[in-house]
Protein backbone atom coordinates (compact mmCIF):
# COMPACT_ATOMS: atom_id res chain seq x y z
CA UNK A 1 0.00 0.00 0.00
CA UNK A 2 1.57 3.25 -1.10
CA UNK A 3 0.11 5.41 1.63
CA UNK A 4 1.67 3.22 4.30
CA UNK A 5 5.14 3.76 2.86
CA UNK A 6 4.46 7.50 2.64
CA UNK A 7 3.61 7.47 6.34
CA UNK A 8 6.89 5.75 7.15
CA UNK A 9 8.80 8.33 5.10
CA UNK A 10 6.96 11.03 7.08
CA UNK A 11 7.99 9.36 10.37
CA UNK A 12 11.56 9.10 9.05
CA UNK A 13 11.50 12.83 8.37
CA UNK A 14 10.28 13.48 11.92
CA UNK A 15 13.15 11.34 13.29
CA UNK A 16 15.71 13.43 11.37
CA UNK A 17 14.09 16.69 12.49
CA UNK A 18 13.64 15.55 16.11
CA UNK A 19 16.69 17.51 17.45
CA UNK A 20 14.54 20.63 16.97
CA UNK A 21 12.77 19.43 20.12
CA UNK A 22 16.11 19.72 21.89
CA UNK A 23 17.65 22.79 20.23
CA UNK A 24 14.61 25.12 20.24
CA UNK A 25 14.05 24.92 24.03
CA UNK A 26 17.81 25.44 24.50
CA UNK A 27 17.81 28.46 22.19
CA UNK A 28 14.87 30.07 23.95
CA UNK A 29 16.25 29.23 27.39
CA UNK A 30 13.23 27.18 28.32
CA UNK A 31 13.77 24.82 31.26
CA UNK A 32 12.24 21.44 32.04
CA UNK A 33 8.57 20.77 31.47
CA UNK A 34 6.46 21.82 34.46
CA UNK A 35 6.34 19.02 37.04
CA UNK A 36 9.19 17.08 35.42
CA UNK A 37 12.11 18.52 37.36
CA UNK A 38 14.92 16.43 38.80
CA UNK A 39 15.44 16.36 42.57
CA UNK A 40 18.13 19.10 42.40
CA UNK A 41 15.94 21.45 40.40
CA UNK A 42 13.15 20.83 42.89
CA UNK A 43 15.40 22.02 45.69
CA UNK A 44 16.01 25.31 43.86
CA UNK A 45 12.31 25.76 43.11
CA UNK A 46 10.57 24.69 46.30
CA UNK A 47 13.44 25.20 48.75
CA UNK A 48 13.47 21.53 49.75
CA UNK A 49 13.27 18.07 48.23
CA UNK A 50 10.07 16.34 49.32
CA UNK A 51 11.03 13.12 51.13
CA UNK A 52 8.97 10.75 49.00
CA UNK A 53 10.07 12.43 45.80
CA UNK A 54 13.70 12.00 46.80
CA UNK A 55 13.09 8.33 47.55
CA UNK A 56 11.25 7.45 44.34
CA UNK A 57 12.78 9.81 41.78
CA UNK A 58 15.71 7.49 41.10
CA UNK A 59 13.63 4.32 41.29
CA UNK A 60 14.16 3.42 37.66
CA UNK A 61 17.39 3.74 35.79
CA UNK A 62 16.53 3.91 32.09
CA UNK A 63 19.07 2.61 29.57
CA UNK A 64 18.92 5.82 27.48
CA UNK A 65 17.96 8.45 30.08
CA UNK A 66 16.32 11.59 28.65
CA UNK A 67 17.05 10.48 25.09
CA UNK A 68 20.82 10.78 25.65
CA UNK A 69 23.46 8.14 26.20
CA UNK A 70 24.63 7.55 29.75
CA UNK A 71 27.61 9.72 30.64
CA UNK A 72 26.86 12.19 27.84
CA UNK A 73 25.34 14.84 30.12
CA UNK A 74 28.22 17.28 29.57
CA UNK A 75 28.59 16.67 25.83
CA UNK A 76 28.02 19.57 23.40
CA UNK A 77 24.60 20.06 21.80
CA UNK A 78 25.79 18.58 18.52
CA UNK A 79 26.53 15.23 20.19
CA UNK A 80 23.28 15.38 22.14
CA UNK A 81 21.42 15.97 18.86
CA UNK A 82 22.95 12.81 17.40
CA UNK A 83 21.91 10.87 20.50
CA UNK A 84 18.42 12.40 20.13
CA UNK A 85 18.06 11.21 16.52
CA UNK A 86 19.36 7.81 17.54
CA UNK A 87 16.84 7.66 20.41
CA UNK A 88 14.01 8.65 18.09
CA UNK A 89 14.97 5.88 15.64
CA UNK A 90 15.26 3.28 18.41
CA UNK A 91 11.95 4.38 19.93
CA UNK A 92 10.13 4.22 16.59
CA UNK A 93 11.56 0.77 15.83
CA UNK A 94 10.66 -0.61 19.27
CA UNK A 95 7.14 0.91 19.06
CA UNK A 96 6.57 -0.70 15.66
CA UNK A 97 8.04 -4.01 16.84
CA UNK A 98 5.86 -4.13 19.96
CA UNK A 99 2.72 -3.31 17.94
CA UNK A 100 3.46 -6.08 15.42
CA UNK A 101 3.87 -8.58 18.28
CA UNK A 102 0.66 -7.29 19.92
CA UNK A 103 -1.04 -7.53 16.53
CA UNK A 104 -0.22 -11.22 16.38
CA UNK A 105 -2.02 -11.74 19.70
CA UNK A 106 -4.95 -9.47 18.95
CA UNK A 107 -5.60 -10.75 15.46
CA UNK A 108 -6.56 -14.31 16.28
CA UNK A 109 -10.03 -14.47 14.86
CA UNK A 110 -11.28 -17.84 13.83
CA UNK B 1 2.65 15.95 30.73
CA UNK B 2 4.77 12.90 31.61
CA UNK B 3 4.53 12.62 35.38
CA UNK B 4 7.89 11.32 36.69
CA UNK B 5 8.45 8.91 39.57
CA UNK B 6 8.17 10.56 42.97
CA UNK B 7 5.57 13.21 42.09
CA UNK B 8 2.50 11.11 42.83
CA UNK B 9 2.09 9.15 46.06
CA UNK B 10 1.80 5.35 46.01
CA UNK B 11 -1.97 5.48 46.54
CA UNK B 12 -2.55 7.77 43.56
CA UNK B 13 -0.27 5.64 41.37
CA UNK B 14 -2.09 2.47 42.43
CA UNK B 15 -5.54 3.92 41.82
CA UNK B 16 -4.69 4.88 38.25
CA UNK B 17 -3.15 1.49 37.51
CA UNK B 18 -6.41 -0.02 38.81
CA UNK B 19 -8.48 2.32 36.65
CA UNK B 20 -6.40 1.58 33.56
CA UNK B 21 -6.53 -2.20 33.97
CA UNK B 22 -10.17 -2.63 32.85
CA UNK B 23 -9.65 0.01 30.14
CA UNK B 24 -6.68 -1.89 28.72
CA UNK B 25 -8.64 -5.16 28.98
CA UNK B 26 -11.65 -3.64 27.22
CA UNK B 27 -9.40 -2.13 24.55
CA UNK B 28 -7.76 -5.45 23.73
CA UNK B 29 -11.13 -7.23 23.73
CA UNK B 30 -12.74 -4.71 21.41
CA UNK B 31 -9.68 -4.60 19.19
CA UNK B 32 -9.55 -8.38 19.05
CA UNK B 33 -13.10 -8.38 17.70
CA UNK B 34 -12.64 -5.67 15.12
CA UNK B 35 -8.97 -5.64 14.14
CA UNK B 36 -8.08 -6.85 10.71
CA UNK B 37 -4.51 -7.60 9.77
CA UNK B 38 -4.45 -4.64 7.36
CA UNK B 39 -4.80 -2.29 10.33
CA UNK B 40 -1.73 -3.57 12.17
CA UNK B 41 0.77 -1.55 10.07
CA UNK B 42 -1.38 1.55 10.67
CA UNK B 43 -1.42 0.83 14.40
CA UNK B 44 2.39 0.57 14.33
CA UNK B 45 2.57 3.92 12.55
CA UNK B 46 0.18 5.39 15.14
CA UNK B 47 2.39 4.29 18.03
CA UNK B 48 5.57 5.43 16.26
CA UNK B 49 4.03 8.78 15.35
CA UNK B 50 2.84 9.44 18.87
CA UNK B 51 6.27 8.45 20.23
CA UNK B 52 8.25 10.73 17.96
CA UNK B 53 5.89 13.74 18.01
CA UNK B 54 6.26 13.84 21.82
CA UNK B 55 10.02 14.38 21.33
CA UNK B 56 9.33 17.76 19.70
CA UNK B 57 9.52 19.91 22.80
CA UNK B 58 8.10 23.34 22.13
CA UNK B 59 9.57 26.10 24.31
CA UNK B 60 7.84 28.93 26.10
CA UNK B 61 10.78 31.37 25.91
CA UNK B 62 12.47 31.74 29.28
CA UNK B 63 9.98 29.35 30.82
CA UNK B 64 9.04 25.76 30.33
CA UNK B 65 8.51 23.29 27.50
CA UNK B 66 5.70 21.05 26.35
CA UNK B 67 4.66 19.02 23.36
CA UNK B 68 1.80 17.58 21.35
CA UNK B 69 0.79 13.93 21.84
CA UNK B 70 -0.61 13.21 18.39
CA UNK B 71 -3.23 11.07 20.10
CA UNK B 72 -6.27 12.84 18.69
CA UNK B 73 -5.06 12.22 15.16
CA UNK B 74 -4.47 8.54 15.91
CA UNK B 75 -7.98 8.35 17.41
CA UNK B 76 -9.57 10.00 14.36
CA UNK B 77 -7.83 7.55 12.02
CA UNK B 78 -8.05 4.32 14.05
CA UNK B 79 -10.80 4.94 16.58
CA UNK B 80 -10.31 5.63 20.29
CA UNK B 81 -9.69 2.03 21.41
CA UNK B 82 -6.89 1.37 18.94
CA UNK B 83 -5.50 4.80 19.75
CA UNK B 84 -5.50 3.88 23.44
CA UNK B 85 -3.35 0.85 22.67
CA UNK B 86 -0.99 2.76 20.32
CA UNK B 87 -0.37 5.58 22.81
CA UNK B 88 0.02 3.13 25.70
CA UNK B 89 2.78 1.37 23.75
CA UNK B 90 4.53 4.71 23.12
CA UNK B 91 4.24 5.79 26.78
CA UNK B 92 5.49 2.48 28.20
CA UNK B 93 8.53 2.56 25.90
CA UNK B 94 9.22 6.19 26.84
CA UNK B 95 9.13 5.29 30.53
CA UNK B 96 11.14 2.06 30.35
CA UNK B 97 13.81 2.95 27.77
CA UNK B 98 14.14 6.70 28.12
CA UNK B 99 13.00 7.50 31.66
CA UNK B 100 10.40 9.93 30.25
CA UNK B 101 7.51 9.56 32.68
CA UNK B 102 7.85 7.43 35.80
CA UNK B 103 7.26 3.70 35.90
CA UNK B 104 5.09 4.13 39.00
CA UNK B 105 3.12 6.75 37.05
CA UNK B 106 2.50 4.69 33.91
CA UNK B 107 -1.11 4.14 35.00
CA UNK B 108 -1.65 7.87 35.59
CA UNK B 109 0.16 8.96 32.42
CA UNK B 110 -1.79 6.44 30.33
CA UNK B 111 -5.04 7.61 31.90
CA UNK B 112 -4.31 11.18 30.78
CA UNK B 113 -2.67 10.68 27.41
CA UNK B 114 -3.89 7.24 26.23
CA UNK B 115 -7.46 7.38 27.58
CA UNK B 116 -8.76 10.91 28.29
CA UNK B 117 -7.00 12.45 25.29
CA UNK B 118 -7.98 10.06 22.46
CA UNK B 119 -11.53 9.51 23.74
CA UNK B 120 -12.31 13.21 24.25
CA UNK B 121 -10.64 14.04 20.95
CA UNK B 122 -12.47 11.34 19.02
CA UNK B 123 -15.95 12.26 20.25
CA UNK B 124 -15.40 16.00 19.88
CA UNK B 125 -14.27 15.37 16.28
CA UNK B 126 -17.31 13.15 15.65
CA UNK B 127 -19.71 15.70 17.12
CA UNK B 128 -18.35 18.69 15.23
CA UNK B 129 -17.82 16.98 11.88
CA UNK B 130 -21.19 15.22 12.21
CA UNK B 131 -22.35 14.23 8.73
CA UNK B 132 -20.24 16.63 6.73
CA UNK B 133 -18.63 15.27 3.53
CA UNK B 134 -15.22 13.60 3.84
CA UNK B 135 -13.47 16.40 1.98
CA UNK B 136 -15.16 19.28 3.82
CA UNK B 137 -13.31 22.09 5.57
CA UNK B 138 -15.57 21.43 8.53
CA UNK B 139 -13.69 18.16 9.15
CA UNK B 140 -10.33 19.94 9.19
CA UNK B 141 -11.66 22.44 11.72
CA UNK B 142 -13.26 19.66 13.74
CA UNK B 143 -9.88 17.89 13.88
CA UNK B 144 -8.10 21.05 15.05
CA UNK B 145 -10.71 21.93 17.68
CA UNK B 146 -10.74 18.32 18.94
CA UNK B 147 -6.94 18.35 19.24
CA UNK B 148 -6.95 21.64 21.13
CA UNK B 149 -9.73 20.79 23.59
CA UNK B 150 -8.65 17.19 24.22
CA UNK B 151 -5.04 18.10 24.98
CA UNK B 152 -6.25 20.77 27.40
CA UNK B 153 -8.61 18.40 29.18
CA UNK B 154 -5.73 15.92 29.55
CA UNK B 155 -3.46 18.71 30.83
CA UNK B 156 -6.14 19.77 33.31
CA UNK B 157 -6.48 16.24 34.68
CA UNK B 158 -2.68 16.01 34.96
CA UNK B 159 -2.65 19.30 36.87
CA UNK B 160 -5.36 17.95 39.15
CA UNK B 161 -3.28 14.81 39.87
CA UNK B 162 -0.25 16.96 40.75
CA UNK B 163 -2.36 19.39 42.74
CA UNK B 164 -4.04 16.93 45.11
CA UNK B 165 -0.70 15.46 46.25
CA UNK B 166 0.09 18.03 48.97
CA UNK B 167 -3.43 17.45 50.35
CA UNK B 168 -3.00 13.67 50.42
CA UNK B 169 0.58 13.26 51.53
CA UNK B 170 2.52 15.39 54.00
CA UNK B 171 4.91 14.95 56.87
CA UNK B 172 3.96 15.71 60.47
CA UNK B 173 5.56 19.13 60.04
CA UNK B 174 3.37 19.86 57.02
CA UNK B 175 6.02 19.44 54.32
CA UNK B 176 4.81 17.80 51.12
CA UNK B 177 6.01 14.23 50.53
CA UNK B 178 5.56 14.20 46.76
CA UNK B 179 4.55 17.00 44.37
CA UNK B 180 4.74 20.09 46.60
CA UNK B 181 2.45 22.30 44.49
CA UNK B 182 -1.24 22.35 45.30
CA UNK B 183 -4.27 22.77 43.06
CA UNK B 184 -3.95 26.57 43.25
CA UNK B 185 -0.63 26.33 41.37
CA UNK B 186 -0.64 23.05 39.45
CA UNK B 187 -4.06 23.45 37.81
CA UNK B 188 -3.63 27.00 36.45
CA UNK B 189 -0.05 26.33 35.30
CA UNK B 190 -0.82 23.07 33.49
CA UNK B 191 -4.00 24.49 31.93
CA UNK B 192 -2.51 27.88 31.17
CA UNK B 193 0.53 26.65 29.27
CA UNK B 194 -1.51 24.17 27.24
CA UNK B 195 -4.28 26.67 26.49
CA UNK B 196 -1.69 29.23 25.42
CA UNK B 197 0.81 27.18 23.43
CA UNK B 198 0.84 23.39 23.43
CA UNK B 199 -2.86 22.93 22.66
CA UNK B 200 -2.35 24.86 19.44
CA UNK B 201 0.49 22.53 18.45
CA UNK B 202 -1.79 19.49 18.84
CA UNK B 203 -4.54 21.36 16.96
CA UNK B 204 -2.30 22.30 14.02
CA UNK B 205 -0.71 18.83 13.72
CA UNK B 206 -4.12 17.13 13.79
CA UNK B 207 -5.78 19.52 11.35
CA UNK B 208 -2.89 19.53 8.86
CA UNK B 209 -2.66 15.75 8.62
CA UNK B 210 -6.44 15.41 8.21
CA UNK B 211 -6.31 18.08 5.48
CA UNK B 212 -3.50 16.19 3.73
CA UNK B 213 -5.34 12.87 3.95
CA UNK B 214 -8.57 14.38 2.58
CA UNK B 215 -6.69 15.30 -0.55
CA UNK B 216 -4.32 12.37 -0.99
CA UNK B 217 -5.67 9.33 0.88
CA UNK B 218 -9.33 9.86 1.81
CA UNK B 219 -9.71 6.08 2.20
CA UNK B 220 -7.73 6.35 5.45
CA UNK B 221 -10.34 8.61 7.00
CA UNK B 222 -13.02 6.27 8.40
CA UNK B 223 -15.78 8.25 6.68
CA UNK B 224 -14.03 7.92 3.34
CA UNK B 225 -13.95 4.15 3.48
CA UNK B 226 -17.51 3.46 2.41
CA UNK B 227 -17.72 3.00 -1.36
Amino acid sequence: MRTISKFWIFIGGLIVLSPLGLLLPEHFKAGSAWGEWGADEMKDLAGYIPKGLEKFSSLWSAPIPDYAFKGWEEKPLSSLSIAYVFSAAIGVLVCAGVVFILGKFLDKKE
Amino acid sequence: MHIPDGYLGPGTCGVFYLIMLPIWTAASRIVKKTLNSRQVPLLAIGAAFSFVIMMFNVPIPGGTTGHAVGGVLVAILLGPWLACIAITVALVIQALLFGDGGITAIGANCFNMAFILPFCGYYIYKAISYKSPVDSMRRVLAAGIAGYIALNIAAGVTGFMFGIQPLLYKTASGQALYCPYGLNVALPVMLGEHLLIFGWVEAIVTALVVKYLQKHSPELLPEGRKP
